[in-house]
């Protein structure tokens, strides 16, 4: 034995000993859920496309976006954005800016002149859409892209809709508007304007449609009867932002009434603001926290100094003053009267009561069913008229433009079932990652970058737009904020907390592994996993 | 700060990687080559913050060096559960030592390399509180008046763990160990006595000492590459929890060595030649309560009869040494970004 003094074995690595033989319990590596994504209308893979802008990828960030929603430059303007509503971040300092990075890709991708591409071979089929507003021109996009033939027959003479006649320039300028729906038909989509269907069912035989998409919206402002005296002026919000489009504005006068509570009711006072009124007032029953409308819309027009008249309605309309009747909450906090008046100066009432649709391209179509004043769907997005499906304002839901763009989407995919004689089955989805299951001390603190706003005496003036965008520098720290939350982001943290050396790193994109061998199963990389996407689970018998 | 400021990226440098950064840029155990100084295999209890920080500090000190360095290890928990005969789990040169003479042995291995004329090849000697602060203090004390040119690393676990938990005098107050039972009015370790072992190697002035957690890992790895950048006696204090010694949970063990530093128990700090240099300020300020509770070796100060004036005790500690060491910032309440923008 050629060995030293007292040596009689080999040396030998400690490899031989595995130590994953203590192990009660075993990590496992998972997806989880993060909480924008489950709260997008639209469907959007907002984490998925975050990660890529993090990496300063912009145009992969984009095109990882338009897979779910083809108008990000819109949806970064206008969107309510439950995104950042939801954003586990709130919890940290402050919810990323998903909707300002969103933009900041919508307008990258307009730029640079970023296009849609089709791969999908030609199906032979040939589908209807109804409406070239968002949902309308979302599921015109779906559908191309999965190889049918779409024809979009829209009654006003622009696309767009309510994205175009009731969302105000301030908020969304017509160029950017037009740049997105110019790149859907660019795809081989067919808009034909001027053209209003009064009977689905015949259109549809007629034109030898293979299925159809009503969109119809809700364009139809609400009436509510109020004595007005002879030389009452009344508008309604809808015509007068649709009459924003034309080449006159309306003529309002110095003092504006608006009744209502909703977003609308705000747009229109904010345009009153624009038209010359010195005053705008919102007259609205109930109060503050109880009204339709998004606080964000609310808070710029009150920065813009328009006025609010809570617990109020109107009793009476004259030339020159309004008759008000105050209101209190009672205990189910509805409004009631309380029999006391006040007088209002208003050369102008605006009324903003809620929007109804024409439905009339679905009366004595077999089986469609109309419940107050909106199509019923199913879960599909059809109609109970096989082969026709309905989505937007005139089906019942929240009446956002993401809304309407995530049905869209939902009715393109199951028209494509339903054209191959399929039924579409959604992804099973993962769990929620809720805030417990994060580590948020390795996240750097950083408040959100805010998007600068106009000056206040220039936007009550002009209808510029309110709140400008974030250049690259911004955009990219505010992606970098993105916590990850339940999908892994290859940060090596348990590849590095391991006192085993039991996680092996297997290269970009491709995450890591556990080596069972040598797990002893302590669970630090659990309880170090930043966003949660590591699990203790009792070891398998 | 002793930390290099990165790129923002979701995390700062508080992780252990940032897909975002250059190679060269990211940390040791990042690295998918790094040495693995302690193998697979070694039998350290389940979520050992000492095996942690051995691989840590080594991997640091293997990559400062480009890989010409010996280790010199004092016996301890580390040499039990890394060298059980045959079995090394050590991929470094490394030296076995007695329990007492560690620093000895690395002046040793010191002199034998200068007289070669190997200055390219680098000595650091570890062990752990026991080998350090009580037994090897003699030895540590004249390595460090010597300025011998060797890197001292403890690993600080608050006690004689493989032999079953007895007190050392790093063992802070009140904590239970088998010598130091909670019986009595003053149960626990006794408040007063014990050794500040970072505090007296600065005294002896040497080039460099720091100290660190194991829930720092930038942190760490910058100052074991500072530290290997100097020639001299060098010395670094790493904090490295103990679940079986201090009765916490496998998984709790970085967190406890976050806490212990978030709540100012264990002051963060570097010194050169006798000066404090810098001190890493506290990010988000705790309450020791939050650090004590999920150990049961404080668990006589909960419970069905509460001391709460002994956490109060232990309170004043952690706010004397945030005082002492200014650990938080008044004008950012400590929530700063250290990664930089």
């Amino acid at each position: 034995m050629d060995k030293p003094f007292a040596i009689t074995l080999d040396v030998n690595s400690s490899l031989a000993n595995k130590t994953g033989t203590w192990r009660v319990e075993r990590p496992r590596y998972l997806d989880r859920l993060p909480p924008c994504n489950n709260a997008c209308p639209a469907g959007e893979n907002i984490q998925g496309w975050l990660y890529h802008a993090e990496e300063g990828a912009y145009e992969e960030a984009w095109r990882v976006l338009v897979e779910d929603n083809p108008l990000p430059a819109v949806m970064g303007r206008v969107c309510y954005h439950p995104c950042e509503t939801a954003c586990n971040r709130v919890q940290v300092d402050e919810a990323v800016g998903i909707n300002a990075v969103e933009r900041f890709l919508g307008d990258e991708a307009i730029a640079r002149g970023w296009e849609l591409t089709l791969t999908a071979p030609p199906s032979g089929k040939r589908v209807l859409v109804v409406g070239a507003g968002p949902a309308g021109l979302s599921a015109a996009y779906h559908l191309r892209r999965r190889g049918h033939a779409v024809t979009i027959y829209e009654a006003g003479q622009l696309p767009g809709g309510m994205m175009r006649f009731g969302i105000p320039r301030y908020r969304l300028p017509r160029d950017v508007l037009q740049a997105e729906i110019d790149r859907i038909l660019a795809l081989g989509v067919t808009l034909e304007v001027g053209r209003t269907v009064t009977d689905v069912a015949a259109t549809m035989a007629g034109d030898g449609f293979d299925a159809a998409f009503l969109a119809v919206g809700a364009e139809i402002g609400k009436r509510a009867y109020l004595p007005a005296g002879d030389s009452a002026r009344v508008f309604d919000a809808v015509s007068l932002l649709r009459g924003m489009e034309g080449a006159e504005p309306p003529m309002l006068g110095r003092r504006v009434a608006v009744y209502g509570g909703g977003d609308t009711a705000m747009d229109a006072a904010r345009t009153a603001r624009r038209l010359g009124a010195t005053d705008a007032v919102v007259v609205y029953r109930r109060t503050r926290d109880r009204m339709p409308a998004h606080d964000i819309e609310v808070e710029e027009a009150l920065e813009e100094g328009v006025q609010m008249k809570w617990l109020s309605t109107i009793k009476e309309v004259g030339d020159s003053r309004l008759v008000l009747e105050k209101m209190k909450l009672d205990e189910h906090g509805f409004p009631q009267p309380t029999g006391e008046l006040e007088e209002l100066d208003a050369d102008a009432l605006v009324l903003a009561l809620g929007q109804e649709s024409d439905l009339r391209l679905v009366h004595g179509v077999p089986d469609i069913v109309v419940d107050d004043g909106v199509v019923q769907v199913g879960p599909t997005m059809m109609t109970g008229h096989p082969g026709v499906f309905a989505g937007g304002d005139m089906v019942p839901g929240d009446r956002t433009v993401t809304v309407a763009v995530g049905h869209g989407k939902q009715a393109a995919r199951n028209v494509d079932a339903w054209l191959r004689g399929a039924h579409h089955v959604p992804a099973a989805r993962h769990e929620l990652v809720s805030f417990d299951m994060l580590n948020t001390w390795y996240y750097a603190d950083a408040p959100k970058t805010v998007r600068p706003q106009l000056d206040l005496a220039r936007r009550t003036s002009t209808f510029d737009e309110v709140v400008s965008g974030l250049d690259e520098t911004t955009a990219l720290f505010e992606a970098r904020r993105c916590l990850s939350c339940g999908n892994c982001f290859e940060c090596d943290n348990c590849f590095g907390v391991c006192p085993d050396n039991a996680v092996v790193k297997l290269g970009p994109g491709k995450r890591y592994a556990f080596d069972f061998d040598y797990c002893k199963g302590c669970g630090i990389c659990v309880a170090e996993c930043p966003c949660g996407a590591i699990v203790m689970e009792p070891e398998p018998t | 700060m002793p930390m290099q400021p990165v790129k923002f990226y979701q995390t700062g440098s508080f992780v252990v990687g940032n897909r975002l950064l250059g190679e060269d840029e990211r940390s040791v155990q990042a690295d998918a080559r790094r040495t693995n100084s302690l193998n697979s295999g070694h039998r350290a209890c389940q979520g050992c913050g000492e095996a942690l920080g051995a691989r840590y500090a080594l991997d640091a000190a293997m990559r400062a060096t480009n890989g010409k360095m010996i280790a010199v290890n004092a016996t301890g928990c580390l040499e039990v559960f890394s060298t059980p005969y045959p079995e090394t789990s050590w991929r470094v040169p490394w030296l076995h030592s007695l329990f007492g003479n560690a620093p000895a042995v690395a002046t040793g291995v010191a002199a034998a390399l200068k007289a070669r004329g190997r200055s390219d090849v680098r000595v650091v000697a570890q062990a752990g509180d026991g080998g350090t602060v009580d037994i090897g203090f003699g030895c540590l004390s004249g390595m460090f008046e010597r300025n011998d040119d060797v890197l001292f690393l403890c690993y600080d676990n608050e006690g004689y763990m493989n032999t079953g938990v007895q007190r050392s005098s790093a063992t802070p107050p009140a904590a239970r160990t088998a010598t130091t039972e909670a019986v009595g009015p003053e149960p626990g370790n006794a408040f007063g006595q014990g050794k500040n072992m970072p505090l007296l190697a600065v005294a002896h002035e040497i080039p460099y000492v720091a100290t660190a957690t194991v829930a720092e890992l930038r942190d760490l790895e910058y100052k074991v590459e500072r530290a290997m950048a100097v020639r001299g006696a060098r010395y670094i204090h790493v904090l490295v929890p103990c679940p079986l010694g201090w009765g916490s949970a496998s998984n709790d063990t970085i967190r406890l060595a976050r806490l212990a530093k978030e709540t100012g128990l264990f002051p963060v700090f570097e010194a050169e030649h006798g000066e404090i240099t810098s001190v890493s300020k506290i990010r988000r300020r705790q309450p020791v309560e939050e650090y004590l509770r999920p150990q049961s070796r404080y668990g006589h100060l909960f419970g069905s009869s509460p001391r709460p004036d002994i956490v109060d005790r232990l309170q004043a500690m952690a706010d004397r040494n945030i005082r002492r060491f200014g650990l938080v910032d008044d004008d950012t309440d400590g929530s700063a970004d250290p990664g930089g923008r």
